[in-house]
């Protein structure tokens, strides 16, 4: 494939290219290894950073990178009691941190230009790579499934089965209209994670797609008078969609952990509380 | 872009970030943060003892000040007082001595007047006598008249 850079055709290709997952496995089976590894590789420099400043934690004079991770932590801390309030639940807010770091880093790999990484791993043999773990809807739903699944657990945890069974039956119109209840109800529930997941997805995948796009300006392109309109609107048009993305990827991570939180937080209301 | 096992093993790699970013990030910030929250509120109720002890002091030094120059007047209208004294009893006692030494020297004095009397009695009875003796001589016998010229001379 590494020829379609230089035969100046194939901008499809150029694109299906960039979209195909460096995998393992057939069909169902398939393992994306490029996501697994991007993902983990961020989830361990979270963890390493944490490390560092868990080590030499500084109570009385903060400075630094500590300030920084005290600002980032009372901020999840603030969305989450704002939403919880009394209601205490100590794995919502690790929880929402993760979500909100994690997603963010994984985002931030979209700025990286879109060549760079595939080009340098095409250089060791590894003809497809997906730097981005977000713009691969496996990811998205794992995170927006599990927070599903948790969202269930408390239901039944917090209002009991029966309650929980109640919520479908009686919810939103009442005793009356109990078939449409089930059914509007199931149509919710499984809104929230399918949603949640698609919209981190498409936002990101979208994004991602902007950048091929503009990076297919120069495509191919020859040394050539018309290099010199071409080569500057790409920076121009890149470093615009760039600065535009910064603020994509950090609100696209703020909403996933808002949502999770929130979720979560409905699923802690009982029944009288309504 | 399919679903795939992917999924899976993401999900596995979420709920393991969860409990990492739990057990090395969320846990030892927020738990140091809230030891900064304790030692702060400490800090501020021990600032606030500290300015109530310290306005208890002051108080108390006040006091105690008062007290003292309570005390210290007291203690020199006593000494004024007893130095009065003093000086009216080494007054009284000088007086009394002095008194004492002339009413002693009047005595002596007395003492010596009577026995000089005595002795000038003495003197003069025997000069009269003599003298009587001397013009009873040819007229009277000392013997006879030795009574009445005793008392004469007791008499003197």
């Amino acid at each position: 494939m590494s020829a379609v850079e230089n035969t100046g055709g194939g901008t499809v290709e150029y694109i299906q290219h960039h979209l195909t997952n460096w995998s393992v496995g057939q069909g169902f089976w398939t393992l994306n290894l490029d996501t697994i590894l991007v993902s983990l590789m961020l989830g361990a420099l979270i963890v390493f950073a944490g490390m560092r400043v868990g080590r030499n934690l500084e109570v009385g004079a903060p400075s630094g990178f500590q300030n920084f991770v005290e600002m980032v932590l009372e901020f999840v801390d603030t969305q989450v009691k704002d939403s919880f309030g009394k209601r205490d639940n100590a794995l919502i807010a690790p929880l929402a941190l993760t979500v909100l770091v994690w997603v963010w880093l994984m985002n931030f790999m979209d700025l990286i230009p879109v060549d760079l990484i595939p080009a340098l791993l095409h250089m060791v043999g590894v003809d497809y790579f997906k730097v981005v773990p977000t713009t691969d809807l496996n990811t998205t739903m794992a995170m927006a499934l599990f927070v599903f699944v948790l969202t269930v657990y408390y239901n039944i945890k917090v209002k009991g089965l029966v309650g929980y069974i109640k919520m479908f039956l009686f919810h939103p119109f009442g005793k009356f209209l109990v078939p449409v209840n089930i059914v509007m109800t199931a149509i919710e529930e499984l809104a929230k994670p399918i949603s949640l997941g698609l919209r981190l997805f498409g936002n990101m995948f979208a994004g991602e797609l902007v950048f091929l796009l503009i990076a297919l300006l120069t495509l191919g392109a020859t040394i050539s008078a018309s290099l010199l309109i071409w080569f500057p609107l790409q920076v121009v048009l890149d470093v615009a969609w760039l600065i535009f993305h910064i603020l994509v990827i950090t609100l696209q991570a703020f909403i996933f952990m808002v949502l999770t939180i929130v979720y979560l937080g409905m699923a802690h209301i009982t029944e009288d509380e309504h | 872009m399919n679903i795939t096992v992917t999924l899976f093993a993401q999900m596995i790699a979420f709920i393991a970030m969860i409990w990492l970013v739990n057990r090395f990030l969320w846990a030892p910030l927020s738990s140091m943060m809230e030891a900064r929250r304790q030692r702060i509120a400490d800090g501020l109720s021990a600032s606030e003892r500290g300015k109530h002890e310290l306005k208890l002091a002051e108080e108390r030094a006040v006091q105690v000040i008062k007290e003292a120059k309570e005390r210290a007047t007291e203690l020199l209208a006593q000494a004024n007082s007893r130095s009065t004294e003093i000086l009216d009893e080494a007054r009284n006692n000088a007086k009394a001595e002095s008194e004492r030494v002339i009413a002693g020297a009047q005595a002596e004095i007395g003492r010596e007047v009577e026995r000089a009397k005595q002795e000038l009695s003495k003197q003069v009875s025997v000069l009269a006598v003599t003298g009587a003796e001397r013009i009873l001589k040819r007229e009277v016998d000392a013997k006879v008249h030795e009574a009445s010229i005793a008392d004469l001379v007791a008499r003197i």
